[in-house]
């Protein structure tokens, strides 16, 4: 046990750097590039696979996977990029075991799927690691289009449509482009400053300008976009986080996992992040889960994840959930946070289990908590948008929103799963059509 | 536990698993270490004439190929016979055989095609107390630019003419060792025999480059940017070489011929298989090379549970056994009738027997928006493309259908009695029915 394991309240320092570095540390180790082979030889090359159908971004995997095994990695990753321009990310963060890895012929027949994120990243390093950009630009088309929002899905709407000939200019209100792919997920799953390494790749195409610092609403109002520019393509994420709705909610020590991961990214000494000794994380997602893994390696004592329905219901897929399992993370469902205790700051956190249709069941217990995660989903945030749908943008066929020549993708349009990959698909398509569009 | 005693020619081993000439049995000291691993019998690294010996080069020997994960399915060697003085080898065998008296040692003889020659090297063997001797009508690189390896195996005239010379100045058993390089492998073999040799032994490697650099556009190995030629060996040249044992144990020619099968044998069922096409014993090489000496211990093992499983109690009762249904293809009755069949159960909807059948066979098989693949019989001409990608086994099978029905793809009702090519209407050439 380290020294100060047993502390009370949020302290830093509760691991040294080096259990800390080993932590933190690739979730999935690259590939090398015997292990790439064998791997990259599992593949039955299947006629019209289904892995290909369950990836959003139809990427044609057997072809990748197979320029593998033939020793091509470089073309495996433009097979992979040419759909999805930010598959390298994908690779790592893709719930793959939900996606293609789960129709994988291979699963069915020894429930051992191809490594097919494995390969994805592997082929992908490959390539990035030779600085080249392999895609061009067209001729100039003179048309100018915004994107706001540096995220998933702004950026590979950009990279779309700088490759189609159009200038781009990008606006995102952080102070560095990424949008989840920097501030949003668990560190052990993209290390080393991929997310940036990536946009800088990206970037090579040329034709795209990044502004940071520009909030749409704040800096940025869509009208002057639409003024200025021939194309707005909306994809500015979900920016708010829902509220519990308790009393003593703004106690100290309760705070939103999403600011936590996004503190947690960008920190760049570990060991002066500090963490509760006992840390209670609300919510059944893949947030709630990349919260409650890194509170625990962190060096949390204890730490729960409640969630209010069945195991089934939740967002996190299997492998996440069992993921927290194994890094020690009580998951406790079927349980709804009724009350804050504390004076001033949190102290105890109350739940009542809840039947399958969340109806109360009297039964009530109290999780000691010195610091409390809130997780249970984001929302759209601003003013002045086009047409909403259940709380999110409505779009029709590709990103089309209510507002002429504005679109919209992403985590802040409505339909599709709330995923990078999801993400990227719509960016990308969305740029086909704003292309149609403008040089129709 | 089987007796898996072997009499080849009367020459008793422990075992039918004779390592062959090769650089695995060059000296005493691998030789010795394979006898202890359990090996039946060791054909020493072919000795050349007394005098310098011949010399290797100082780059790769060996080039290969891989399966998955590396596994080595093809070796080439340009390797050359012993390059260690003949009187080192002889001490070296009369050693190891005087402490290995059950063990079969034969000695691999390559020298120029003169009486004389063959005559000398023969009385120094002789003298090791040897079982007997193979001749090396087999290595296709260096030693047949010089006249002799396969540059004899593939003159059936020369390997008849040294046979006998073996015979008329030996007691000694003699093998021939038969080259694959050559077209019709019954010709040397029925030359064999005739010149008195007790045994044929086949197949020396085949003639081959392994693969090209495509950077240095020289093929591999490559040895100071060129490469040559060499013999290839393996689990890759198993199928010739399982013909060749055929084509000579069910030449009428040469039937009843002792055969020694040397080609791929990694596992006791390749070994089986050889013995079943009428090899009364196996040589190894490559499974050797690539898995270490102990490897015959899995076929010692292989071969005697498999025995057991078939109630033989020796290793003769498998000799030949498939020889009688080796035909050639006219022979084939064009009255059965078979038609794939996919276990929906196993299937694991990867659509390789779709992709197959569809692109490049005869377009039997169906594919329904939820992957469900069937075969169409009114189509299927039971090619077994199918069940060869598949990669599931068992999953796709041939059905023969019954005598009676009616075979939907022709409209023919399925006959019992057996017609082959011979007797068949669009065959110009048939013979009339009597």
């Amino acid at each position: 046990m380290s020294e100060n394991a047993l502390t009370p309240g949020i302290i830093a320092g509760r691991l040294d750097a080096a259990s800390l570095a080993e932590n933190f540390s690739d979730l999935h180790p690259p590939l090398d590039d015997h292990e790439a082979l064998v791997a990259a030889d599992r593949c039955y090359f299947c006629h019209d696979a289904p892995c290909m159908t369950a990836c959003p971004t139809t990427i044609d995997i057997p072809l990748f996977i197979r320029q593998i095994a033939t020793g091509t990695p470089e073309a495996a990753a433009e097979t992979i990029l040419n759909q999805n321009i930010l598959g390298g990310m994908c690779a790592r963060v893709c719930p793959t075991e939900t996606l293609c890895e789960e129709v994988c012929v291979r699963e069915a027949a020894e429930g051992k799927p191809v490594l097919i994120g494995q390969l994805q990243r592997y082929a992908t390093d490959v390539l990035m690691a030779t600085g080249k950009h392999p895609f061009a630009r067209a001729e100039p088309t003179g048309k100018k289009v915004a994107v706001v929002g540096a995220g998933p899905a702004g950026l590979a709407c950009a990279h779309r449509l700088a490759m189609l000939g159009h200038d781009v200019v990008v606006f995102d209100g952080r102070n560095k482009p990424g949008g989840l792919n920097e501030f949003g997920i668990a560190s052990y799953k993209s290390v080393d400053g991929f997310a940036e390494r990536e946009v800088d790749w990206l970037l090579q195409i040329g034709g795209i300008t990044i502004k940071t610092g520009k909030r749409l609403g704040r800096e940025v109002a869509l009208a002057d976009l639409r003024a200025a520019y021939d194309a707005v393509f909306l994809a500015i994420g979900l920016g708010g986080v829902n509220a519990l709705g308790l009393a003593g909610e703004d106690k100290d020590g309760l705070s939103d996992a999403v600011d936590f991961i996004a503190e947690l990214r960008q920190t760049g000494d570990l060991t002066k992040l500090p963490i509760g000794r006992d840390v209670v994380v609300i919510g059944g997602g893949m947030t709630a889960v990349d919260a409650a893994v890194q509170a625990k390696l962190l060096g949390a004592l204890n730490v729960s994840l409640v969630y209010r329905r069945g195991r089934d219901r939740m967002n996190a897929s299997r492998f996440e959930q069992d993921l927290a399992a194994s890094k020690g993370v009580r998951i406790i469902t079927n349980a709804a946070p009724v009350a804050v205790h504390g004076n001033g700051a949190v102290r105890e956190i109350e739940f009542e289990y809840t039947d399958n249709d969340l109806n109360p069941t009297g039964q009530t217990f109290r999780l000691p908590a010195d610091q409390v995660f809130k997780a249970i989903g984001q929302t759209l945030e601003g003013d002045d948008l086009p047409v909403l749908e259940a709380r999110k943008i409505a779009v029709t066929g590709p990103g089309r929103t209510s507002v002429e020549r504005v679109w919209a993708g992403g985590d802040c349009a409505a339909g599709g799963d709330d995923l990078t990959v999801t993400a990227v698909a719509e960016g990308r398509d969305t740029a086909i059509d704003i292309h149609a569009t403008l040089v129709g | 536990m089987a007796d898996l005693t072997s009499n080849f020619i009367g020459i008793i081993s422990p075992n039918p698993f004779w390592l062959a000439s090769a650089p695995p049995t060059d000296k005493e000291y691998n030789v010795r270490r394979a006898f202890e691993a359990g090996w039946g019998g060791v054909v020493w690294k072919t000795l050349g004439e007394a005098g310098p010996p011949v010399v290797n080069v100082n780059g790769p020997r060996y080039g290969a190929i891989w399966g998955a994960d590396r596994r080595l399915l093809g070796l080439n060697n340009i390797e050359l016979i012993t390059d260690r003085p003949l009187e080192v080898n002889l001490e070296e065998m009369k050693r190891v055989k005087r402490d290995w008296p059950d063990r079969a040692l034969i000695a691999s003889l390559m020298v120029p095609v003169n009486e004389d020659a063959w005559k000398d090297i023969l009385h120094r063997v002789e003298d090791t107390g040897c079982d007997g001797v193979e001749l090396n009508f087999g290595c296709p690189h260096g030693m047949s630019e010089r006249g002799m390896g396969s540059a004899v195996g593939q003159v059936p005239e020369y390997v008849g003419q040294v046979a006998h010379w073996c015979k008329k100045h030996s007691d000694l058993p003699v093998i021939v060792k038969l080259t694959p390089n050559i077209t019709d492998i019954r010709k040397p073999a029925q030359a064999a025999k005739e010149g008195g040799a007790d045994a044929v032994s086949l197949i020396n490697t085949i003639n081959s480059i392994t693969s090209v650099n495509l950077d240095l556009f020289a093929p591999e190995p490559t040895i100071d940017g060129q490469g040559a030629h060499g013999g290839y060996c393996g689990p890759a040249v198993k199928p010739i070489a399982l013909n060749m044992v055929a084509e000579i144990a069910r030449d009428p020619a040469t039937a009843g011929l002792p055969i020694s099968g040397i080609g791929g044998v990694t596992t006791w069922r390749d070994a089986a298989e050889f013995m079943a096409l009428g090899a009364g014993n196996v040589q190894v090489c490559t499974a050797a090379m690539t898995y270490g000496f102990k490897v015959v211990q899995e076929m010692i093992s292989g071969l005697s549970q498999y025995m057991d499983e078939k109630g033989f109690t020796s290793v003769d009762q498998l000799v030949g056994r498939a020889v009688p249904n080796v035909v050639n293809w006219q022979d084939l009755n064009l009255n059965y009738i078979a038609k794939a069949k996919i276990n929906q159960d196993e299937c694991i909807k990867c659509g390789r027997c779709f992709a197959a059948c569809e692109d490049t066979s005869h377009q039997a098989i169906s594919m329904s928006q939820d992957r469900v693949f069937e075969v169409k019989d009114d189509e299927c001409v039971a090619c077994n493309l199918c069940v060869n990608v598949c990669p599931i086994e068992g999953c796709i099978t041939m059905e023969p259908m019954a005598a009676g029905a009616v075979d939907p793809r022709t409209g023919q009702v399925v006959k019992e009695e057996y017609a082959n090519w011979t007797t068949h209407p669009n065959n110009p050439g048939k013979c009339a029915a009597e």
